[in-house]
């Protein structure tokens, strides 16, 4: 690796390209952070105030006007149970599909992705039906259920690109040692696919965090999650762009945070492992 | 190792997959065929194939096809395109690096119905957004973009969550090219045009195969962004198939009409889902 710091115009002007780059892309969730903390007056200034004394009034205003804790509150349990759920379901497969191949796995493996292609919008009606019928509309179950089927194909790509990473040599070892299946597992297999685990889990947490179709169609009051505490303020009731802006600080920011932290895990699980 | 036990854990997420994919299909087929109003519970009975009829002589029809694939190679073309260009960019060190990476990942968490709100709002509002200060501040006449572009308006969103995404996983292929063969070309002389056409380019393909087909399967049902901007409009200006069934089942209440283009939808997804596999199968098997 040749790795020159030494200071070159062509290091200057790609430092310059590459910040400039990002501010641009960036400026629209810098904007919203700004916003977020000025007065209803200031958020619509003309020119734009960029230097303002920062107030936390919105916040209290989102949280008294529309209950931001039942929704956060809906979110986390949501996207959190669906995961697990759906790392339960997904990880023997993955592992019986990376250890024990048959026949048919690959044809398998085509199919789950298939499914991932039907769109939402297909089965709408029928969920919707059946939701209603089983009295599951505006709860968080039917979310939690519909969430985890929803990532499935997903988390069992994932966590099968990931266990096919994982030498079998290592688990034939434990075999001969006369380990038993559960001692496999759980003393080989696992810490070796934790971070396979890991970063699909983390995946579908966002995934499941930003969903907003299956939210805004099945839920509303009750079951409602951030999304569609979000999408609520899109009726225009005048200019509340400050109160806007606090609320969607208030609901992307968990899982930006949380992102800045995982993504490269996350980007590259979403490859597939197709791209090293 | 025994027969069962491959069977036994593979069962749960099979079996729960195709339940997922059968009954709802089996229930729009069912529902497609009759007559089925959510407002109407009274009315029913066999009608054929009037809701498929319906759904696709209606007008809305083909402007939504048309929409769908143009927001779907429009993002997809904008996403791929720069997002070469910015992995490149970023690909050698810099001052900042890390922190520059941060920033451009930022769009790809937001999700899609903050996405939308702030950008018709704060960016796009024809008086107090942004970008009509940036016009007003050149001199010309702001943009109404939503009743004007609506259909650019939502690309530009869209392609703005995306944009992080893709450029992302090219940097990560860029990554892993091979240094000694960058270092053989500069030695024989080659140039950076000559480098990025003979080296960097053909490295990204299998980057670009899979880039593309994420975004296939979470774009052909862009719902949220148009939802909450354009609703659609004005007129079908803005309207997806994704859209277009959501309107006719739970704003038209005619679930019969909105399966019948569901059934459209699940077909557009199969065609693009055979071309997709296809591509996927090839790196499956190495």
């Amino acid at each position: 690796m040749a790795r020159q710091s030494t200071f070159t115009p062509a290091y200057a002007l790609r430092t310059l390209g590459a910040w400039g780059v990002a501010l641009l892309l960036f400026f629209p969730l810098g904007w919203l952070l700004l916003t977020a903390f000025k007065t209803e007056l200031q958020a619509i200034a003309i020119p734009p105030e960029l230097f303002f004394t920062p107030t936390l009034d919105n916040f209290h205003e989102v949280q008294e006007r529309s209950d931001y804790l039942l929704y956060a509150k809906n979110s986390v349990i949501t996207s959190v149970v669906s995961t697990l759920l759906g790392l339960m379901i997904a990880a023997p497969a993955a592992y019986s599909m990376a250890f024990i191949k048959g026949k048919y796995t690959k044809d398998i493996l085509m199919w789950m992705l298939s499914t991932k292609m039907m769109p939402a919008v297909g089965a709408l009606v029928p969920i919707y039906v059946l939701a209603q019928k089983s009295q599951l509309l505006d709860t968080q179950l039917a979310l939690i259920i519909v969430f985890t089927l929803s990532n499935l194909p997903i988390m069992v790509w994932m966590l099968y690109s990931h266990f096919k990473d994982i030498p079998h040599e290592i688990l034939e070892a434990a075999r001969m040692d006369g380990a038993t299946l559960w001692q496999e597992v759980r003393m080989v297999l696992l810490p070796l696919a934790m971070g396979g685990m890991a970063s699909t889990g983390l995946l579908c947490l966002v995934l499941s965090w930003n969903e907003a179709f299956w939210s805004l169609n099945l839920t509303a009051a009750n079951g409602g999650t951030l999304a569609t505490l979000i999408a609520s303020y899109s009726s225009p009731e005048g200019l509340f762009w400050a109160k806007l802006s606090a609320a969607s600080l208030m609901a992307i920011a968990p899982i930006v945070i949380f992102g800045w932290f995982s993504q490269k895990q996350l980007v590259q699980g979403l490859t597939f492992g197709a791209v090293k | 190792m025994n027969r069962l036990l491959p069977r036994l854990l593979l069962t749960p997420a099979v079996a729960t997959l195709f339940l997922w994919m059968i009954v709802p299909l089996v229930m729009t087929i069912y529902f497609s065929v009759i007559r089925f109003n959510l407002m109407q519970p009274d009315q029913s009975g066999f009608v054929g194939l009037d809701n498929f009829e319906y759904f696709i002589t209606d007008p809305s029809f083909g402007t939504a096809v048309g929409n769908t694939l143009v927001l779907l190679g429009s993002v997809i073309a904008i996403t791929v395109a720069l997002g070469v260009a910015i992995a490149l960019l970023i690909n050698e060190p810099f001052a900042g690096r890390g922190l520059v990476r941060v920033l451009l990942i930022s769009p790809f968490f937001v999700m899609p119905t903050v996405n939308a709100l702030l950008w018709k709002n704060m960016m796009m509002n024809p008086l107090y957004g942004v970008l009509a200060q940036v016009w007003m501040f050149f001199g010309a006449t702001p943009v109404d973009w939503l009743t004007d572009f609506p259909l650019l308006s939502v690309i530009i969103m869209v392609s703005w969550q995306w944009l992080p995404f893709a450029t992302l996983i090219f940097m990560t292929a860029l990554q892993s090219m091979n240094r000694e063969q960058l270092e053989a070309s500069r030695m024989d002389g080659a140039n950076y045009g000559q480098q990025l056409r003979y080296l960097y380019i053909p490295h990204l393909g299998r980057s670009v195969a899979v880039v593309v087909m994420i975004e296939l399967i979470f774009l052909l049902s862009v719902f949220a962004e148009i939802y909450t901007t354009t609703g659609g409009g004005p007129g079908d200006a803005s309207t997806n198939v994704a859209f277009l069934i959501f309107k006719q089942a739970l704003l038209n209440f005619d679930a019969g009409v909105a399966s019948a283009g569901a059934l459209f939808a699940v077909l557009l997804a199969n065609i693009a889902a055979v071309f997709m596999i296809r591509m996927v199968g090839k790196n499956l098997d190495k």
